[in-house]
């Protein structure tokens, strides 16, 4: 196919040769569409070159999906949760309230969760160090139960969240003043099944 | 596990028949009157005055020298925890000539530094194991006013001196010693990482320990976190909260109640835990029956009770609040436990079949109710004090609270040990949650585990 471009270009220069102005000048490179085999015979070099019969249409190839760029979709549940999309929601002391930065990360939370709308995920809820062990259990539930009944107000299906509460057991933080604190009174999510 | 057999000696205890005038006739001849030897303190208000004169091993092998040597310190420690008896200091013991054998001990000399009571014993290695004699010697009078013989495996020979102490507390004083006991306890000290969705969680396994911290024993072996233990009445098993994975290798998990048969080597989940009802915090009651527990099956956190195979469930309470951390009464009619129904949490009461619930503590933030079964009615609890957390005591007789710990650190989840004297917490004050143990009106506080992070202790029985 790359001989009929050739060749096809050589006919143009040549044909074009006598009627220019005698300068030699490069071929022009222009961008070729898909070849395509022309049925055409040869043209005689002393008569302008027959268009090119058109085109025939084609069926146009489907695009595929670019391959790289999506490890949410293409990743195992290990590497997604290590590069979470998810936004953590955070409440104020002995309170399991969704203020507004809450609910903010919670409808940015539903998107991604109407983008890949397999994905099953558990909603942590945790609390800091200072209340006591046991009555922390409780409230880590109603933490992650808040942020699922949100969740679900906003349509997404109750079956695709679950929920469980880490206490104080796991805090993210392990310092022992307001900042850290603040960084463990979470609902945090986790993508347990694709 | 290997149990001690005990072999009682034919105790002459000084038997005193009954003398007396000729009994009248046509009645029965009198009893023979079994007549019991107690060492008591100089005088009604003083402790007795004890010393341990050693325990004189019977071949000179490492290993029995050795046994002989642990078995009277433990011992000594043992006898001094119940704070029962003055504990004559070892700088002193030295001066005195050790005892040749059991009934060669010089009283005389014991007479000098005020012994109101003298312990000897022996270790003899036998081919099966050790055999341990103990007698507890009235000084005064010389008489023998308890003895036993003991024998079984040689290893851990801790176990001889705490079985001697319990026997001697109860042949002396009636009172049941806790040196056999045991604190079912959660650990991270394996440093093991919990496997799921998220990176560098550190697994929290049951371990068993006993009461003075040596001889810590890995119960549960998961990946997973495992808090909150509480023994079964009978110390066979072990109930505690699990996060166990909604399905094999999956990262979503979900809370249930374990119970792990220890002896038996078996498991059993009575609460049928899911993601959907998710149960924690177990109570074994203490006549064995039933597990009180926590459990969101119906939408949040309440207090149901079961019986120990899983049937009969029964919801305990019923309102939007957290109600959380039951406790039994010692008579199995009542629970104690912790509700927020005002606000915060507070300790709150109810009779064992859900009815008359009231507040029963006026704490502003307290939690972990523990009964005690102990002969004082009342009920140990965490409570907020400043920044952290305090223990308290309420007593049922006076409705008073009294606080025994310091404010330093924080001081949270106490168990009672079975003679209601002793108290088993978390505490952070030295950093990282130790287990403590600290007496029912605050003194003898005692650091019991050291390594890795430690809680949520539970007191066998």
């Amino acid at each position: 196919m790359r001989q009929t471009y050739f060749v096809a270009m050589a006919v143009l220069v040549v044909a074009l040769g006598p009627v220019a102005c005698g300068k030699k000048k490069p071929p022009v490179a222009r961008p070729v569409p898909p070849p395509v085999t022309t049925g055409g015979t040869t043209p005689s070099p002393n008569r302008p070159p027959a268009p090119p019969d058109p085109v025939p249409d084609t069926t146009p190839i489907p695009r595929e999906p670019a391959i790289t760029d999506d490890p949410l979709s293409s990743g195992d549940l290990d590497a997604i949760n290590k590069n979470s999309p998810f936004q953590p929601v955070f409440y104020p002391l002995d309170s399991f309230e969704v203020d507004s930065a809450g609910q903010q990360a919670l409808n940015t939370n539903a998107g991604i969760l109407k983008k890949y709308p397999t994905w099953v995920i558990t909603i942590e809820g945790h609390c800091d160090e200072r209340g006591t062990a046991e009555y922390n259990l409780a409230l880590g539930e109603k933490r992650a139960l808040a942020a699922k009944t949100y969740l679900v107000s906003l349509g997404v299906p109750a079956d695709r969240l679950r929920t469980v509460s880490y206490g104080k057991e796991f805090p993210f933080d392990p310092g022992h003043d307001e900042g850290a604190w603040k960084n463990n009174r979470r609902a945090h999510f986790v993508v347990t099944s694709k | 596990m290997k149990h001690i057999f005990v072999l009682v000696a034919a105790v002459a205890a000084g038997s005193a028949a009954l003398v007396g005038q000729q009994p009248p006739a046509n009645q029965p001849p009198p009893q023979r009157q079994e007549f019991k030897l107690t060492i008591n303190g100089d005088s009604p208000g003083l402790p007795p005055k004890l010393g341990i004169a050693g325990f004189i091993p019977l071949s000179q092998d490492a290993e029995t020298v050795a046994a002989a040597k642990t078995i009277g310190e433990v011992l000594f420690d043992d006898i001094n925890y119940e704070r029962e008896y003055y504990m004559i200091g070892k700088d002193t013991i030295a001066t005195l000539p050790k005892p040749t054998s059991l009934d060669g001990v010089p009283l005389d000399r014991w007479k000098e530094v005020n012994a109101n009571g003298v312990i000897v014993g022996t270790v003899e290695k036998t081919p099966a194991g050790v055999v341990v004699q103990v007698k507890l010697i009235d000084v005064r009078t010389g008489q023998q006013a308890f003895g036993k013989r003991y024998s079984g495996p040689i290893a851990n020979p801790r176990r001889y001196a705490h079985t001697i102490s319990d026997a001697i507390f109860q042949d002396q004083l009636a009172l049941k010693g806790v040196a056999q006991t045991k604190l079912a306890f959660s650990s991270d000290r394996q440093g093991e990482l919990a496997k799921g969705g998220v990176r560098n969680r550190d697994t929290q396994e049951i371990y068993i320990v006993d009461y003075d911290g040596a001889n810590a024993v890995r119960v549960t072996n998961t990946t997973t976190l495992n808090v909150s233990p509480s023994w079964a009445p009978d110390n066979q098993a072990i109930a505690y909260t699990s996060w166990r994975p909604s399905a094999a290798g999956s990262f979503g998990v979900y809370q249930d109640i374990v119970l792990s048969f220890i002896t038996a080597g078996t498991r059993l989940t009575p609460g049928g835990g899911s993601p959907d009802k998710q149960n924690y915090l177990p109570a074994w009651s203490p006549d064995g029956s039933k597990i009180a527990f926590t459990s969101n099956r119906d939408g949040n956190a309440e207090i149901y009770v079961m019986n120990k195979d899983g049937s009969g469930v029964r919801r305990m309470t019923n309102n939007p609040a957290i109600d959380v951390s039951p406790t039994w009464s010692p008579n199995n009619n009542q629970i104690a436990w912790t509700s927020d129904r005002t606000g915060q949490p507070k300790i709150y009461i109810m009779n064992a079949d859900g009815t008359g619930q009231r507040m029963l503590i006026g704490d502003l933030k307290a939690d972990r109710p523990t009964w005690s079964r102990g002969k004082f009615n009342e009920i140990a609890y965490a409570a907020q004090t400043g920044p952290g957390y305090d223990i308290k005591i309420y007593s049922f007789e006076s409705g008073e609270t009294t606080k025994i710990t310091d404010g330093i650190g924080s001081n949270e989840s106490p168990a009672f040990s079975p003679n209601g004297r002793h108290i088993a917490f978390t505490s952070t004050r030295n950093g990282k949650a130790q287990l403590f143990t600290v007496d029912r009106d605050g003194k003898n506080l005692r650091q019991i585990t050291r390594e890795g992070n430690n809680k949520f202790p539970n007191w066998s029985q």
